[in-house]
This record gives structure tokens, C-alpha cells and sequence, in this order.
């Protein structure tokens, strides 16, 4: 999993029919001290996140489909977690 | 998933079995501030609906090809869906 915050969300009406009515993330990633790093992602959520917030993202396909319950569905990255504090030692 | 533009098409008659009649779109990935990263792609349209200038959302590797149906097809890109608006602050990209 990917540690990442949230930088915005897209809207779409036509989409493959497996994302309808899903909630899209923009995920941008983050070194572990908040620090932005190269490169994002748009993530389908399944916890609540919003704006600004610190998240879990999994980035991988059949984990993804077993948290969003199809076995076929076409995604890959899902926000499974909201992060409250990072702790590096 | 990543976001891309739409700027062309790819027309191929001579095709794997599978993969006749899919549209097959040329897509230039963004960033995430919108600006043009990094070399297109092609990608199959799993929406059969996007076409040039539009911004979509892609998703690459395995999951690609279960956009179409048959899902078992040399694909590696693929189109999700269609964006309307983006809601980003750093977003400069427009909405389509």
C-alpha cells in the first residue's frame, strides 16, 4: 500500500458501468515526512476521505476487487484507510 | 488510474481475435497539475465513447483489458470512463 494525500476529486457520468456511483480521488503521493512526491493516482474510495487528508491507498488489482466485492471489475487503486499520525523511527 | 487528453485515433483492421471493433484512442498522460508527462499511449475504449480533445481516466496493466468484454485480449490500456470536472486546487487541465 501507498501512503498518499488527497488533492481533489473528478466527477464522471460516462464511465465502464462497474464505476457508477463510485467516489474518485485524486492521490497525490507523499514521502512518510509530508512531502509531496512525484506522480498521483485517482482512486476509487471506500473510506470516507476527503480533501486534504492523509490516506492508504492499495494499488493492486485483486485486492482491490475483493474490498469493492466483483470479481471482474476493472480497478486497481482503492483508499482503504484514513491516516490519523505516521510514526517513523 | 491516471488522467490523460484524448488526441487521436488508431485505426487497425488486422486485429488479435478479440479486440475487432474496439476503438483504439491515442492518450497523452497529465500530471496532476494537468500539464502534458511523459510519451501517449494507446489505449482500447472500454467507454466506446470518448474521442479527441476529451480528458478521460485510464487505467493500465491487467485491468485494462476487464474494461472489455472479452476480457481475455492483449490490451495493457484502457480507457475507464470520461471526466467532467476536475476539483483540484492545483488543477490547471480544464474540465474536458
Amino acid at each position: 500500500m501507498i501512503i498518499g494525500k488527497v488533492i481533489g476529486n473528478i466527477h464522471s457520468t460516462i464511465n465502464h458501468p462497474f464505476y457508477d456511483g463510485k467516489k474518485l480521488l485524486v492521490v497525490e503521493r507523499m514521502e512518510t515526512d509530508g512531502k509531496a512526491a512525484a506522480g498521483y493516482l485517482v482512486a476509487v474510495d471506500r473510506a470516507g476521505a476527503g480533501a486534504g487528508e492523509t490516506v492508504l491507498v492499495l494499488d493492486e488489482g485483486n485486492g482491490a476487487r475483493q474490498v469493492l466485492e466483483s470479481a471482474d471489475g476493472p480497478v486497481r487503486s482503492v483508499i482503504v484507510g484514513v491516516v490519523d499520525e505516521i510514526n517513523e523511527s | 488510474m491516471l488522467l490523460g487528453k484524448v488526441i487521436g485515433t488508431v485505426v487497425s483492421t488486422q486485429v488479435y481475435k478479440g479486440l475487432e471493433g474496439v476503438p483504439m484512442l491515442l492518450v497523452q498522460p497529465l500530471a496532476k497539475d494537468g500539464a502534458e508527462k511523459g510519451s501517449p499511449v494507446v489505449c482500447a475504449d472500454g467507454t466506446r465513447m470518448a474521442g479527441p480533445g476529451e480528458l478521460v481516466y485510464y487505467e493500465g496493466g491487467r485491468e485494462a483489458a476487464m474494461t472489455l468484454n472479452p476480457w481475455f485480449v492483449p490490451v495493457d490500456h484502457a480507457i475507464i470512463g470520461i471526466v467532467d470536472g476536475v476539483q483540484a486546487p492545483q488543477w490547471k487541465g480544464g474540465p474536458a
